[in-house]
């Protein structure tokens, strides 16, 4: 058995990382009840965007827009959306299983590029030797976690927007953590470009419409628009999912730490009983010694 | 008439009142009680809107705008 100091000094450490895990999975805890309110806040944003586009769609025959043109597919851009930090399971590493199963498996026979956005996808796939953000892409986006709003998103959907209408990728997907619940993410491959035709919406009201100054103007101010909170939602997805991930695995941890310190504190008390037992025997030893 | 003005972020906006003037794009707007279903994009400019509490002025930054029944959604950005 371990001398009484050993333990002691494990003890000590085992409880100062339960006090680290267990305040940030506070931290995330609060987090998190943020991050979900920036997703409600969003919603009826996107919900009413979605009707008013499909209410348009459905009366406008030529959906064939810049942003939806079907090409040939040759290039293919992934967007891995990962944290900037790490100490949350199998959060990042599960967009990265998710990377390496598009490449080799569904885009085996295309040339496919990645974009990262947080720290944490740029270090990993760099470290699996996979190229990321070449050419014009920007390599700088885990700032975007500084500050998670729209002014900092609507850029990076403009980007890409770009580089699809010239022809550099022909197909953009986004590689996310979709937010279930507080302990469960979903990895989620979403195609962002070209873009899917809306569903119509069920509402007669449409024909009524009158359109300033016209459907077509409308529609190609409209689309840019809701790719840019297309890309938002994720970003948002990701966010409140990083931190409900986190709160589950330091959650975890300081059961664990905590189960740990008890075993410790058993094994201290035994060895701590073990040598008051030996030095009492000595004693009377000693003792039984003097009176002879 | 019910208005409600929505950014991605948050409600700037939402609640009873009686005009709403927006930038259109071609042109400003003026929308009173009872006015036809409309879908119109704006430019950047003043949101400016009459609610029972006097006049309210927010800036957007381009967006779009549906009226039906009587009620007008603001998308801003």
């Amino acid at each position: 058995m371990a001398n009484l100091k050993e333990i002691r000094t494990r003890i000590t450490s085992v409880n100062s990382t339960m006090q680290i895990t267990s305040a940030m999975k506070m931290v995330s805890a609060s987090k998190l009840k943020r991050a979900q309110d920036a997703i409600t806040d969003m919603r009826p944003y996107a919900e009413k965007l979605q009707e008013i586009l499909g209410n348009l769609c459905e009366s406008l025959e030529t959906s064939e827009g810049m942003y939806s043109a079907q090409r040939d597919v040759d290039n293919v851009l992934l967007v891995a959306i990962t944290s900037n930090r790490g100490l949350c399971g199998g959060f990042n590493g599960n967009i990265i299983k998710e990377c390496q199963r598009l490449i080799k498996e569904e885009y085996a026979d295309n040339n496919v590029h990645i974009l990262t956005i947080g720290k944490k996808a740029k270090d990993l796939l760099k470290s699996r030797s996979i190229e990321t953000n070449q050419g014009d892409l920007p390599s700088d986006l885990e700032k975007v976690w500084e500050s998670v709003n729209f002014e900092t998103v609507a850029p990076i959907a403009q980007t890409l927007m770009d580089a699809f209408v010239a022809k550099s990728y022909d197909k953009v997907i986004l590689v996310y953590n979709k937010f279930k619940n507080a302990a469960v993410q979903e990895v989620t491959p979403e195609q962002l470009l070209p873009v899917l035709p809306p569903e119509a919406t069920e509402n007669n009201a449409a024909s009524d419409y009158i359109f300033e100054p016209n459907k077509e103007e409308i529609v190609a101010d409209l689309i840019p628009k809701s790719l840019k909170v297309q890309l938002y939602k994720s970003i948002l997805d990701s966010h409140a999912s990083e931190h409900g991930a986190r709160m589950t695995a330091m959650h975890k941890a300081t059961d664990n730490a905590g189960e740990l310190k008890k075993d410790l504190t058993l094994h201290y008390n035994k060895a701590r009983q073990a040598a008051i037992t030996g030095e009492i025997l000595e004693i009377v030893g000693g003792a039984e010694a003097l009176k002879n | 008439m019910r208005i409600e003005i929505l950014t991605p972020d948050q409600e700037l906006y939402s609640g009873e009142g009686s005009a709403v003037y927006a930038p259109g794009k071609d042109g400003s707007l003026g929308i009173l009680e009872n006015h036809a279903a409309l879908i119109t994009s704006l430019r950047k400019g003043k949101v400016e809107i009459e609610t029972p509490n006097g006049r309210e002025t927010f800036d957007v930054d381009g967006g779009v705008l549906e009226v039906l029944n009587n009620k007008v959604i603001i998308l801003a950005e």
